[in-house]
Order: structure tokens, then C-alpha cells, then sequence
């Protein structure tokens, strides 16, 4: 770089070459990069645009009752996304009510209690629990868990919070074993080390005089932690719950070899069910190409992409604030 | 990390002294850190209970015709050996693909503020992309790949795990760029070099272990994923290196057979898990190894 003394001027700070070779290699290198940037931005408005035009069809012929129709009838063409959305916002939700307990005892273990020699291998297994692909938790859950829970689980359920008013609902029903809530609690295994991870990394982050300011004041390690620590991470902390709730919202393998794959809309959590994600998975293959079942799944797709859009949306601008704070 | 000072502090403090309080403070404390306790037990015993699931089932198959053999009709004998080559083909292509698309892209996140809003949108969208779900990746290849030309193909089943390789690869390069030092490129600028050979020969030169990892991760993730394949390369029954055909994989032959009622085949599905399993965790803990053991240079 030393053959010639180039030109140097200064603009924002920054030197900038201005002999030749380097301008038109900056050039080119500058097209590049913003190619790449320019071509995710492609992909992600074509994602969009296929699904919502491939959906196009089905949303006209149904109108708005597309999304309260809970039918799904091949046979007669008559189409609807209710149960579907359902069953992911159920199973979604029961995910999150398992979740969000355990990914946050892990992390306040991880944090404030675990020896340091033996937080940094529980942390690599809590992040190996998360690259485990889902479809041996779809297979795990299958073979073990579904059989466990029509065994144990369920019976118990029913005999013990059967009988509850109102809440009794929700554990009557055959125990089959699979249904929402073998799915939500899958879905919950799978993104607990997604939330831990986001928890752990905003818990470690704040500073340390905070901390021990409240420590000082003989504070325990719990009330630290509800009232220092906690408030001051509220957001970043919501940030990583929405992460995992997207994550659940479209996951599909797990969630198609557990849920049972019926199109019924009840109050019953054992009932089997399906969500947008496994609807499609199944339901695809035996569409033909134009026919207003694929333009169905496709618009399904399109109402998917909206919902995980709008959740991981809010993961983000709250993950900033968090930050930011 | 800082809890041997800070238990010590506690230990000294009023709240070990008698009083209602204090001990109601104290059986509090006591009863979160058991909870806590339970937590990290349940989620290792998951982790541990998902293994020793797929060891138990599945190393029963871990025998050469496995991986000689390919897939067969059931009771017929036959192995994994197309399934595990096309596993190979789509994600080392994907890689392929994506790699220099992601690095591109994120260099133009790290290195192109001045774009202004248009990087920020880019960041975005790169974002989102990252946490798509994996299926509607699956329909939008069949849509603008598989439907127009007529046919299944492993090519298609490439191009959709490039789509979800690329944006970790962005993430990545972008985060590992950032912590170049700045005085590293005003050294590098004051050289005479153009913009194009610091961010080459410099930024990422330095950057290099981190965005390995991220690489390796990436790898690692889209090795496993089953759903963007269902409707792209199909899977395949028969033995078939060729992009244009439908394409065997792990992910989608384990769907098939532990659906199958085959007793044989849902052996066979069993040990595919093990080895991606294994391969997939394998990966992860090489990674993070290496990042350990680079990463703190920078």
C-alpha cells in the first residue's frame, strides 16, 4: 500500500483514499454490499407478497369470515382459520405460562447463585437445549411425552381439577396424550433456554452499584431481585419474552408430531387440536397447485406472518429500549 | 459472578437477627432459591432425558449399512446414506450461498451508516428475516421455485435454507465488526489503504473467529430444520446427488419414518436423530470452544 503517496482527505472524521485504484475498488465494493443489504430486503417483501397474494383467493371468497369460520372442509371448499388461530395462540400461551417461571429461576440461579466453575457449564447446556432441532423434541415428545401424559398427567388432572367450577373445563376430556397442552408444553421446553438466555444477559448487565447498594441496605438476594434488578430490566426482559413467543407462534415439527391434528375448537386443553404452523405442514403436501385449499393455507400463512411480525416487532423496540436504558 | 462478596454482606446483615420479619425475609429467600434450584434441575434433567432418549433408541442402528444403504421400503433392510448426503449437498451449498451474501450484507450494516435510514430498515427486515417461522420460508420457495418449474428439487430445498442461513450470517458479521477497535482502522486508513481493503483485509481479518462461530451456529441450525424442506426438495426414497430432483435429508426422512408405522423404520428414524443430534451439538460446543479461545483476543 505504499507505492505511491496518495491523496488523504478527511471527511467525517474518517481518512479517505482518493487515488484511483481505491475509488474505483470502494465503488465496487460499496455496490456489493449494498446489493446484499437491498437483496434481504427483497426476499422478506417477496415472502410477503406470495403468501398474501397466494392468500388472496381465499380471503375474497370467505370475506372476513375467514378468520371466525371454523370450518376446514376440503370436501365442500369451505375454509376457515379459527381453530387454527386458536390453537396457535392456546398452545402459545400455555408455552409461555410454563416458560417464563422456569427461563427466569435459571437465569436468577445462573446469576446470583451458581458457583462460577459450574454456571459456565449449565449456561452451555441451557444454549445446547436451544440448538437442539426441533424435530427430535417433535419425536422426543411423541414416544415419551405423549405416552406420559395420557398415563399420569391427564387422569390426574381430571380427577383432581375436573371438578373445579369454570376452571374444571379446561382438564375434562379423554386423555389421548397428545392435544394443546402436550404442544404448549413442547413449545415451552423450546424456547425456556431462548427467554434464560435474553435474562441472563440483561441480569448481568446492570450495574453492579445498583446491586450492591441494595445488598448493602441487607437486602436478600430475592428482594434484589424484585425490586432492583427487575425493575430496571423490565423491558429487555418482556424483549426476550416476545422473542420466545415468536419462536412458538410458527414453530412446526415439534408441534405437528404432538397435537393431534383435529380440526375442533373446545375448552378442553387435552382435546387434540392444530395450529396454523402443523395445519400447513399436514395439509399441504395433499393440495393441488390452484385450488382454493392451498390459496387457504397460503392466506393462513399470510395471517402467521402478521402475528409473528407484530410480536417480534414489539420483541425489538423493547429489547432497544432496554438496552438503551 | 460477584456472589461470594455479596453473600458474606448478606450473612452480616439484620436479617438473620430474630423478629417476624426477619424470619419471614429468610423463609422467602429460602423458598425462591429452592424454586430457582428446581428450575435449572428441570431444564438440565430435559436436556438430559432428550439424550439419553436418542442414545438408547438410537445408537442400536448405528451399524455400516446405515450409512452405506439407501433408504428402503420397510423390512427390506436399508440406511440412511442418501438422506445424510443430501443433508450434506443442501446445507454446504446453503452455506455456500449464503455466506458471502451474509457477510456482504452485514458489512453493510457495520460499515455504510451513512445510508442512514435505509440500513436501519435493513436491520430490521435482516431481524425479522432471522426469526421468520421456518415453513413460510418452505411456501414461498415452492411458490417462486418448485410450482413455476413444475418439479420438486434439491436446489429448491438449497435456496431455502440459504434463506434462513443468511440473516444469522448477517447478525453476526455485523456484531463482529463492531468491535473492531476504531483506532485499528485509522491505523489502516492512515496506511493509504482504500475503504474496501480495510473493511477486507483488516476488519474482518480481525473479526474472523467471531464470525466463524456465527457460521458454524448458522450451520448448525439449518442442519436440523425439517419444515422449509417439507416442500421443496420432498425427500427422495433413492440415492440422488442431482439439484434438480428431489432430495433426500435427514430432518424430512426422520419425519417420515417416526410417523411410519414400521417398526423398522421408526428404528431407523430414532438413530437419524442420534446423528443429527449429535452432529448439530457438536457443532454448537465446537463453536463456542473456538469463540472462548479467539474471541478474547480481539
Amino acid at each position: 500500500m505504499m507505492e505511491s503517496p496518495s491523496t488523504i482527505t478527511v471527511r467525517d472524521g474518517v481518512a479517505m483514499d482518493t487515488n484511483t485504484r481505491g475509488w474505483f475498488g470502494d465503488l465496487v465494493f460499496g455496490m456489493l454490499a449494498r446489493l446484499a443489504g437491498w437483496f434481504i430486503l427483497l426476499v422478506m417483501a417477496g415472502i410477503i407478497i406470495v403468501l398474501v397474494s397466494g392468500g388472496w383467493r381465499a380471503f375474497s371468497a370467505f370475506g372476513p369470515g375467514f378468520i371466525t369460520s371454523t370450518a376446514w372442509n376440503p370436501i365442500s371448499d369451505h375454509f376457515g382459520a379459527a381453530t387454527s388461530i386458536f390453537g396457535t395462540l392456546v398452545t402459545t400461551l400455555i408455552a409461555l405460562v410454563f416458560a417464563v417461571p422456569f427461563a427466569f429461576g435459571v437465569a436468577f440461579w445462573l446469576v446470583e447463585m451458581a458457583p462460577p466453575a459450574l454456571a459456565r457449564f449449565i449456561e452451555t447446556a441451557v444454549q445446547l437445549l436451544a440448538a437442539v432441532p426441533s424435530i427430535i423434541f417433535g419425536m422426543w415428545g411423541f414416544f415419551i411425552v405423549v405416552p406420559f401424559m395420557a398415563h399420569y398427567i391427564e387422569p390426574v388432572a381430571t380427577h383432581y381439577l375436573g371438578h373445579v367450577p369454570g376452571m374444571g373445563l379446561l382438564f375434562r376430556g379423554a386423555p389421548y396424550g397428545t392435544g394443546l397442552l402436550t404442544g404448549g408444553l413442547i413449545l415451552a421446553i423450546m424456547i425456556t433456554p431462548f427467554i434464560c438466555s435474553v435474562m441472563t444477559d440483561v441480569f448481568v448487565s446492570i450495574p453492579a452499584v445498583l446491586k450492591e447498594s441494595a445488598f448493602g441496605l441487607g437486602a436478600t438476594r430475592w428482594e434484589v431481585m424484585r425490586d432492583v434488578v427487575l425493575p430496571w430490566s423490565r423491558q429487555a426482559v418482556m424483549g426476550g419474552i416476545m422473542l420466545g413467543t415468536g419462536r412458538a407462534l410458527g414453530e412446526t415439527m415439534a408441534v405437528t408430531f404432538v397435537i393431534g391434528n383435529s380440526n375442533r375448537l373446545g375448552w378442553s386443553l387435552f382435546a387434540p387440536g392444530n395450529t396454523i404452523a402443523s395445519l400447513i405442514a399436514l395439509e399441504f403436501p395433499e393440495s393441488s397447485a390452484g385450488s382454493l385449499k392451498l390459496s387457504a393455507l397460503l392466506a393462513l400463512g399470510a395471517i402467521l406472518m402478521i402475528i409473528s411480525f407484530i410480536t417480534l416487532a414489539c420483541s425489538r423496540i423493547f429489547l432497544q429500549r432496554g438496552v438503551s436504558n | 459472578m460477584m456472589s461470594a462478596p455479596q453473600s458474606q454482606s448478606i450473612d452480616a446483615g439484620g436479617w438473620q437477627r430474630g423478629g417476624a420479619m426477619a424470619v419471614r425475609r429468610r423463609l422467602v429467600e429460602r423458598f425462591v432459591s429452592l424454586l430457582c434450584n428446581v428450575a435449572t434441575v428441570v431444564v438440565l434433567f430435559l436436556l438430559f432425558s432428550i439424550l439419553w432418549t436418542l442414545v438408547t433408541q438410537g445408537a442400536g442402528g448405528l451399524t455400516l449399512p446405515t450409512f452405506v444403504h439407501s433408504t428402503a421400503s420397510p423390512g427390506s433392510g436399508g440406511g440412511l446414506a442418501n438422506a445424510i448426503i443430501g443433508s450434506c449437498e443442501q446445507t454446504g451449498l446453503a452455506a455456500l450461498i449464503g455466506t458471502p451474501l451474509g457477510m456482504m450484507a452485514g458489512i453493510y450494516l457495520s460499515e455504510f451508516g451513512q445510508d442512514g435510514r435505509i440500513v436501519m430498515l435493513v436491520r430490521f427486515v435482516s431481524d425479522m428475516l432471522l426469526s421468520v417461522p421456518s415453513i413460510l420460508v418452505g411456501l414461498f420457495i415452492y411458490l417462486i421455485i418448485v410450482e413455476p418449474a413444475g418439479h420438486f428439487s434439491g436446489m429448491a430445498g438449497t435456496l431455502a435454507l440459504a434463506v434462513l442461513f443468511i440473516p444469522i450470517v448477517v447478525r453476526t458479521t455485523e456484531d463482529m465488526l463492531r468491535l473492531v477497535p476504531r483506532a485499528m482502522r485509522e491505523a489502516a486508513y492512515a496506511l493509504g489503504a482504500p475503504g474496501w481493503r480495510v473493511i477486507l483485509s483488516v476488519c474482518l481479518r480481525s473479526a474472523r473467529g467471531g464470525i466463524m462461530t456465527g457460521i458454524l451456529l448458522a450451520l448448525a441450525r439449518i442442519s436440523g430444520e425439517t419444515a422449509p424442506l417439507l416442500f421443496t426438495s420432498l425427500g427422495n426414497l433413492n440415492w440422488s446427488t442431482n439439484l434438480n430432483e428431489p432430495m433426500a435429508s435427514l430432518p424430512v426422512t426422520i419425519y417420515q419414518y417416526a410417523g411410519s408405522a414400521y417398526d423398522d423404520w421408526v428404528q431407523m428414524a430414532w438413530t437419524g436423530a442420534l446423528l443429527i443430534t449429535v452432529a448439530v451439538l457438536a457443532t454448537n460446543i465446537l463453536a463456542r470452544w473456538w469463540l472462548t479461545r479467539n474471541g478474547s483476543a480481539q
